[in-house]
C-alpha cells in the first residue's frame, strides 16, 4: 500500500480538531493564509481555540471570520492591529478575547524551537522592554538575554503552493513565511495546496518542507484572495 | 522651553533631505532593513556608486521597488503587507531564517522611526500605551541589527522633544540606537550625550539644546 496524505474532503482534514485546541495559522497578512481551511474550521465548529499566528485577521474572511464567529478565546501574535482587523478589534475592546503579544522574531523562533525539540532559548530581543517582564534574565559574554519558551500546537493550518502525496511542499514567494516552521511545530499539520504533483515530479533539491512534517493535504485549486474577497464584501459563513 | 520658542524656528530638513543623508551613510554592499513609513524613502536616494541589498522581515532578501498595477502579486509583499518586487539575485526564506538574519547580527543597518529616543540610546517606537498593543519585528530589529539608525522629526506634533533623558513610553529596546537623523541634526549616541555630527544650517547649537533633553555637543 502506498503512502497518500492527500484527502478530498475538508472535513476529513479537520476531523481531529477539538474544543480548546491550540492551532497555528500560517501566513503573514494574507500571503500564505489558509483561508479555505479556516472556513472549514468554522464549519467544523470547534471553539475555545487558542490561535498562534502573526496577525489577527482582516475583514470577515479567513482568520477574521473565525474570530468574528467567537471561536477563539486567545490570540498569540506579533501584530494584532490592522485597519481591516474589525473582528479582533471589536472583541478585544469588549474584553472578550485574550491577546499575548510576541515580538515577530521571537514568535518565529519559539515556533521553530518547538519543532526542533528545544524547550526554551535565550534571546536579546525585548530585553529591557515591557515584554520581558516576568521572564528570566541571564548575562552571556556581558550582554543581557531573556528566556523564551517554545510554542507548541495541536494543529497547524498551512497554505502551500505544491505538494506530492508524501507531503513534500513548496511555497509561493513571500507566502512561505511562517508556514514551514508551523508544519514542524504542530502535532498535526494540515495543508491546503494549489497544485498536486506526482512524487517523481518533485525535485528533491527544491523541497522546502519535507513530508515528515506534514499530516494531511487537500487541494484548493484557486484559493480566495483576501484583498479581493474583502473588497467584494465577502462575509463567511 | 515653551511652544512660543518653537514657533519661531526655521523649517527643518525635508524628509527627502533626511533620507538622502541616511542613504549616503549606507556603505556599498550593505544588507539593510528599512522600516515601514518614512524610512522607506531612503532607497530612493542611494547613489549609483553603490549597491544595497534590502531585507524584508517576511522572508525576502533582495527586495525591489513597488510593482506596476498589472504586476501586483499578493504572494509577494513586504513587511508592511504592500506589494513589492524581487530583484535578480534575491531569495525567499521562511520566517525563522529571515529573523535569524536580524537576530543573528547579519543585517548591517536598520532604519526605523521613533516616538522617543533617550540619551542612553533607548528607543520607544511601538506603543503609545493605548489601543491594541502590536510590536511586529521592531524589537528584533533593534536588538539584532549591527547599526540602528533612527529617522524622525526632532519634535513631536505637539512640539515636545523626542530626544529625551529617559523615555516615558514603553521601550522597544534598551541602549540600541546608534545614530539619529532628525530634521534638525544628525546626532550620535555617546557616553557624553547626543553628539552633533551635522547641524541643520538654519539652526544653532544653542537652539538645538533648547529642543533636546539631555546634553547636546559638537
Amino acid at each position: 500500500m502506498q503512502i497518500n496524505k492527500i484527502k478530498t474532503d475538508i472535513s476529513e482534514i479537520l476531523s481531529d480538531v477539538f474544543d480548546g485546541a491550540t492551532i497555528m495559522v500560517g501566513g503573514f497578512g494574507e500571503a500564505g493564509s489558509p483561508i479555505e481551511l479556516l472556513h472549514g474550521l468554522i464549519d467544523h465548529g470547534a471553539k475555545d481555540l487558542t490561535i498562534i499566528a502573526n496577525n489577527s485577521g482582516n475583514g470577515r474572511v479567513g482568520l477574521g471570520a473565525l474570530i468574528g464567529q467567537k471561536k477563539v478565546k486567545k490570540v498569540i501574535c506579533s501584530f494584532a492591529r490592522s485597519a481591516k482587523g474589525i473582528t479582533f478589534q471589536e472583541l478585544y475592546n469588549k474584553g472578550e478575547i485574550e491577546l499575548e503579544v510576541v515580538p515577530q522574531g521571537t514568535l518565529a523562533e519559539r515556533i521553530r524551537a518547538a519543532g526542533s525539540g528545544i524547550p526554551a532559548f535565550y534571546t536579546a530581543t525585548a530585553v529591557g522592554t515591557p515584554l520581558a517582564i516576568g521572564k528570566e534574565e541571564k548575562v552571556f559574554n556581558g550582554k543581557k538575554y531573556i528566556l523564551e519558551e517554545a510554542l507548541n500546537a495541536d494543529f497547524a493550518l498551512v497554505k502551500a503552493d505544491v505538494a506530492d502525496r508524501y507531503g513534500n511542499l513548496t511555497f509561493n514567494k513571500t507566502a512561505r513565511n511562517f508556514n514551514p516552521i508551523m508544519c514542524m511545530a504542530a502535532k498535526q499539520s494540515l495543508i491546503q495546496v494549489s497544485k498536486l504533483i506526482e512524487p517523481h515530479q518533485t525535485n528533491p533539491e527544491n523541497v522546502i518542507t519535507p513530508g515528515i512534517f506534514v499530516k494531511k493535504i487537500i487541494q484548493i485549486e484557486k484559493p480566495i484572495i483576501e484583498t479581493n474577497a474583502i473588497e467584494e464584501g465577502m462575509i463567511y459563513p | 522651553m515653551t511652544n512660543n520658542n518653537l514657533a519661531k524656528v526655521e523649517k527643518g530638513w525635508e524628509r527627502g533631505v533626511i533620507a538622502s543623508k541616511i542613504a549616503n551613510d549606507l556603505p556599498h554592499a550593505s544588507y539593510v532593513n528599512l522600516g515601514i513609513g518614512m524610512p522607506e524613502l531612503v532607497s530612493q536616494y542611494i547613489k549609483e556608486d553603490r549597491e544595497i541589498i534590502y531585507h524584508s522581515e517576511n522572508g525576502l532578501l533582495g527586495m525591489g521597488p513597488t510593482p506596476n498595477e498589472n504586476e501586483i502579486d499578493f504572494d509577494l509583499i513586504n513587511a508592511g503587507k504592500k506589494p513589492v518586487t524581487i530583484l535578480p539575485g534575491g531569495s525567499f526564506c521562511h520566517h525563522a531564517d529571515s529573523f535569524s538574519m536580524i537576530r543573528g547580527g547579519h543585517i548591517d543597518y536598520c532604519v526605523l522611526g521613533a516616538m522617543e529616543i533617550s540619551i542612553d540610546g533607548d528607543l520607544a517606537n511601538w506603543s503609545t500605551g493605548k489601543g491594541i498593543p502590536a510590536v511586529g519585528g521592531a524589537m528584533d530589529l533593534v536588538a539584532g541589527a549591527k547599526n540602528v539608525f533612527v529617522m524622525t522629526q526632532h519634535l513631536t506634533k505637539e512640539g515636545k522633544p523626542k530626544l529625551v533623558k529617559k523615555c516615558t513610553l514603553p521601550l522597544t529596546g534598551s541602549g540600541v540606537v546608534s545614530r539619529v537623523y532628525s530634521d534638525y541634526a544628525v546626532l550620535d549616541i555617546t557616553k557624553e550625550g547626543f553628539k552633533v555630527i551635522e547641524l541643520n544650517e538654519n539652526i544653532s547649537l544653542e537652539y538645538l539644546q533648547t529642543v533636546t533633553e539631555g546634553k547636546v555637543y559638537q
